[in-house]
């Protein structure tokens, strides 16, 4: 079995449990509330062999509600396709399920995500900045994160 | 510059400059142990990369990495240009080898649009890859060695890189950041005699790095020093999500540009090279094995590249010939739209991946359908690789983080964006 058709039994089996799944530039694309997140990223590493995790990420829509988009994006190195779920979330709680219990990798994009739009991820103990440093006030991937806005931990030379 | 009604907190003149990081542990776990910290601006450390380090003797208990020291802001930044305008941010990620940030970000761009790519193109951009791999392996290795005290070997490696450093800057007008790529096609043309001379630096290439080969591969000290250092399993790397040659290095043959070709790739000839156990001594040679396979690709290209236009006859992206700007309307109207608005991005989003030369380059866009991107997300295979770096520094001797360090070809400009 090639890997689009893997891909394609997969569609099936996902919509047959009553999620969205289609097809979108060469990736399954999945979208699924947030409590499910945890559940069906197990299910893709154990039942589907998707064991490499790969991105973790946000979207900011001030103007929607639910505001955040929580975008996941697997890789199997088996059949060599990759999935993407995506979930919302919203601005007063901004909260999914961590998955570094399944991907260790899952760590430090979790961080860099958190800190990044304030997305809190249930589970992972560590979600110290990563990129950004500590006291950093504000999210500024968020849209209403003005881009001009400076923290300097330093002196200015003047 | 407006301040948003936020003034920039300032630190006055007498204060203590407070830790931008906060250390995962501050107190040892064993009972000789000692707490030292690393970087971020250390000659071991190439790039910013801080680590808070539990030594015990000489043996690394614990490690706590901390990115970020160059984070600039590319994402939010990127937001605020248009499509074509952010090309040269895309070109600072990986500065070792900027050709393929280009050109896996306007390919995610132009999969999105729906543009295909001119056969001339294609084949330019795949060997202008290669030629960027070659180009990255050969500093990483350098560095590396270097670190371990083959100083010879590194300039001789430099050698070779800057002959072609010097070649990439007579194409591009830049020795490193080069912003060749363009959404639709490439800035413009090879200039004459460019075919003609990079024939001749492969040879050259092949006369330094064989010497290479000679100094290092049998030789008993950079053996001692690397075999069984930083070991990484293959289950271990794709649990900390390593791409690239550092999972090659653990023995899988894992490469998209076989797994799931893009651009030229289906049409070459080349092997996959794997190591056997994923420690220094694999990294080193699964590189020194990928520069021979990309010269490879890099002389088969030469053989295969049409002739042809470099730039899609499409409108929504591509520039109209200047001529024809000055002597009708409808030319110039375009020009200013693609100049001031930028390409008209259709809505939807893509992830898309390149295989760079230090693993999965991924773009995540989404379009909003303007000429400004809604949001872009590089999925940086340095940034994943320092998540697991503690797998491979801890229960080593100190001085063996240097070279470890070396091996992964950490680069701060993609890590920390």
């Amino acid at each position: 079995m090639s890997g689009a058709e893997k891909l394609e039994a997969l569609r099936e089996k996902l919509v047959a449990d009553g999620l969205e799944a289609n097809f979108a530039h060469g990736l399954l694309a999945v979208a699924l509330p947030r409590e499910d997140v945890l559940a069906i990223a197990t299910r893709l590493k154990d039942e589907f062999g998707f064991d490499l995790f790969l991105d973790v990420t946000a979207v900011d829509w001030p103007e929607r509600k639910p505001r955040f988009d929580v975008v996941y994006h697997f890789y199997s190195t088996r059949d060599h396709v990759r999935v993407r779920l995506k979930t919302t979330v919203s601005e007063e709680e901004p909260v999914v399920d961590s998955l570094v219990s399944l991907f260790g990798s899952a760590g430090f994009m979790e961080r860099e995500c958190h800190e990044m739009y304030g997305i809190k991820f249930h589970g992972n103990p560590d979600l110290r900045p990563i990129l950004l440093y500590e006291g950093f006030e504000g999210h500024p991937l968020r849209k209403d994160y003005p881009k001009e806005r400076e923290q300097p931990l330093v002196r200015y030379r003047t | 510059m407006s301040t948003h009604g936020l003034e920039p907190k300032v630190v006055a003149p007498d204060e203590a400059l407070p830790s931008p990081v906060r250390p995962a542990f501050d107190s040892p776990s064993t009972e000789d142990g000692v707490i030292v910290s690393i970087g971020p601006s250390h000659p071991a450390t190439h790039g910013t990369l801080q680590i808070i380090a539990e030594l015990s003797g000489e043996r690394l208990v614990r490690t706590d990495v901390h990115c970020g020291y160059l984070h600039r802001g590319f994402e939010k930044e990127c937001e605020a240009h248009t499509w074509h305008t952010l090309i040269p941010y895309v070109d600072r990620l990986n500065y070792c080898s900027a050709l393929i940030n280009d050109f896996a970000y306007c390919d995610a761009v132009e999969t999105l649009m729906g543009v295909e790519i001119t056969p001339r193109t294609r084949y330019l951009r795949t060997l202008l890859s290669e030629y960027s791999r070659v180009v990255d392996h050969i500093t990483c290795i350098a560095a590396a060695v270097m670190e371990m005290g083959a100083m010879t070997a590194f300039l001789y490696l430099m050698t070779i890189r800057d002959y072609m450093y010097e070649h990439l800057a007579d194409l591009t007008g830049a020795r490193v950041t080069h912003s060749y790529g363009r959404i639709g096609g490439l800035a413009h043309d090879l200039p004459a005699g460019w075919i003609e001379r990079l024939e001749q630096i492969l040879d050259e290439y092949e006369v330094y790095v064989g010497r290479v080969h000679g100094l290092l591969d049998r030789n008993r000290i950079f053996i001692d020093r690397s075999r069984d250092v930083g070991v990484l399993s293959t289950a271990d790397a794709i649990h900390w999500g390593f791409t690239g040659p550092i999972l090659r290095s653990t023995g899988v043959p894992r490469d998209l540009r076989k797994d799931t070709p893009y651009l030229a790739y289906a049409e070459l000839d080349f092997e996959v090279p794997v190591g056997i156990k994923g420690d220094n001594y694999d990294r080193y040679y699964v590189r020194m094995r990928e520069m021979d396979e990309s010269v490879y690709m890099i002389r088969q290209l030469i053989e295969l590249l049409p002739e042809g236009p470099i730039n899609v006859d499409d409108r929504r992206c591509s520039f109209p010939e200047k001529p024809l700007v000055y002597s009708e309307i409808e030319s110039l109207i375009n020009h200013f739209k693609l100049v001031m608005d930028g390409p008209q991005v259709p809505p939807g989003e893509i992830y898309l991946a390149h295989e760079a030369a230090n693993g999965e380059l991924g773009f995540y866009l989404v379009s909003d359908g303007s000429g400004t991107p809604w949001k872009v997300h590089v999925r940086a295979p340095s940034f994943v690789h320092m998540g697991g770096l503690h797998r491979m520094l801890e229960g080593y001797q100190l001085a063996d983080m240097v070279a470890t360090f070396g091996t992964i070809n950490m680069i701060g400009g993609e890590c920390d964006r």
